[in-house]
């Protein structure tokens, strides 16, 4: 039989998507079920992640499986040498699934095609990290009632922030409109803005929060980290102009939700949290949900 | 005449495949795709000769070696403009060009620092997705090289 894996969210269909959002309502409505009895499932951290391998082990815990695996690669043979396949393939011989985040780009689909146990990407450097994506997906159909036909607005780290690319590309299905908010050196990629040109989707650019909140349906935050800056002084005098405030949802539409997907630093003030508008702890909490519905869904324990 | 020139060029050997029009600069790069310093048969180079539309240009003749398609297309990336004459019994009675595939496998390297490619001994794999101006995407790391960026083995 050949392998399920789940290493891209491009390698999902439409079907495939709601199969999960479905699954993944269901556990939201009877999270504790004991589908993973007698299962192991390896989390393999080969960077640290606290929030997204808590999220997958807590996810497992409620499935009522064991986990094993390490936290960082300092913890595991990687640091005496080890290639990622020679580690794979051990590691496939302890557990019937694998959860892997790795800086390298390109490792979670080579690791899938040396294991022979289900490979699940929990984020590959700067590419890929469908889990995340589905989990966003999740809690914009789940605020809005639709993935159909919604304004999104992007905003902060557009270059490097994978969350954005992937989940850019998987509302493409929806007909999404896109706006894109960022610092000039943080603009979204060409390669993207040739991608929605083929898909005929409507997309502006702006460098200012200000412009374009009041039509949106889900406003997508990023944190903007210094280090992606070459000039310090750049950085200084941007990152405070794409911070949310409480004042600037006022006019924004009832619907609409703010969605991050964490950590945060400053980039959204902190008295938004009490706005019912701000959604990014229940997103957080929606990741569980849809971590359970992938592992179930990959291992086939659920229909 | 020009056409006889070319024709006496071609008709140097009795069975085999002249492959034309390889910009100078890419010669070595072609033999070494085609792993052609690994054949017992009889090969001619030339290089540096004069091409109205390369500049310089380069031409290998290969005595009874016929290619598939396949394999010959790999040459697309270094040299889109080849041309193939096939020769039997010292008759050009095919011309071919190169296409570019849809997928290459283990001739380029991805352009893209942190990909896994450039980490681990693992070939290479791209599918094409764009033959005119050609850019391959990264079966691993999914970035798009051009071919501004593209190196070949």
């Amino acid at each position: 039989m050949e392998n399920n894996h789940l290493i891209s969210i491009t390698d999902y269909s439409k079907e495939e998507i709601f199969k999960i959002l479905d699954l993944a309502a269901e556990f939201e409505r009877n999270p504790n079920q004991n589908l993973l009895n007698n299962k192991v499932i390896a989390t393999l951290f080969f960077e640290p992640s606290t929030r997204t391998r808590l999220s997958f082990e807590s996810a497992i815990s409620r499935l009522g499986g064991k986990y094993i695996g390490f936290t960082d690669a300092s913890s595991s043979s990687v640091s005496k040498g080890e290639s990622l396949k020679d580690t794979i393939m051990t590691v496939a011989n302890y557990s019937d699934m694998i959860i892997m985040r790795h800086p390298i780009e390109g490792s979670a689909r080579w690791a899938s095609e040396v294991s022979r146990v289900p490979v699940v990407n929990a984020g590959d450097g700067a590419n890929q990290h469908p889990t995340q994506t589905l989990l966003d997906l999740y809690s914009i159909r789940k605020t809005q009632g639709t993935l159909d036909n919604l304004n999104i607005i992007f905003v902060g780290d557009l270059k490097y922030g994978r969350t954005v690319h992937s989940l850019l590309q998987a509302m493409a299905m929806f007909n999404t409109t896109y706006h894109f908010v960022s610092p000039k050196e943080l603009r979204i990629p060409d390669e993207y803005k040739i991608f929605l040109d083929r898909k005929g989707l409507k997309y502006h650019e702006y460098r200012d929060l200000n412009e374009t909140v009041n039509d949106a349906d889900i406003i997508y935050m990023t944190r903007i980290q210094r280090e992606r800056f070459s000039d310090p002084m750049e950085y200084e005098k941007t990152k405070n102009s794409y911070v949310l405030k409480n004042e600037m949802l006022e006019n924004t539409k009832d619907n609409m939700k703010v969605l991050h997907p964490l950590p945060r630093v400053n980039e959204i003030d902190v008295n938004v949290d009490e706005n019912e508008k701000a959604y990014y702890f229940t997103q957080a909490l929606n990741g569980v949900y849809t971590r359970q519905a992938i592992i179930t869904h990959i291992l086939g324990l659920k229909k | 005449m020009v056409m006889n020139d070319k024709k006496l060029q071609v008709s140097a050997i009795k069975n085999g495949t002249v492959i034309d029009h390889i910009p100078a600069s890419g010669l070595f790069k072609v033999i070494k795709i085609l792993g052609l310093d690994k054949l017992e048969k009889q090969i001619t180079f030339g290089t540096n000769l004069e091409s109205k539309r390369l500049g310089l240009k380069a031409i290998i003749k290969l005595a009874d070696i016929f290619f598939l398609d396949d394999d010959i297309n790999k040459i697309s990336l270094i040299a889109p403009d080849a041309k193939l004459n096939i020769i039997k019994d010292y008759k050009v009675v095919e011309k071919k060009i190169v296409e570019v595939p849809d997928t290459i496998t283990g001739i380029a390297k991805c352009g893209n620092p942190k990909c896994i490619t450039n980490h681990e001994g693992i070939k290479s794999r791209f599918t094409v997705v764009n033959k005119k101006q050609v850019a391959i995407k990264c079966h691993y790391c999914e970035k798009i090289t051009d071919s501004a960026h593209m190196e070949i083995f």
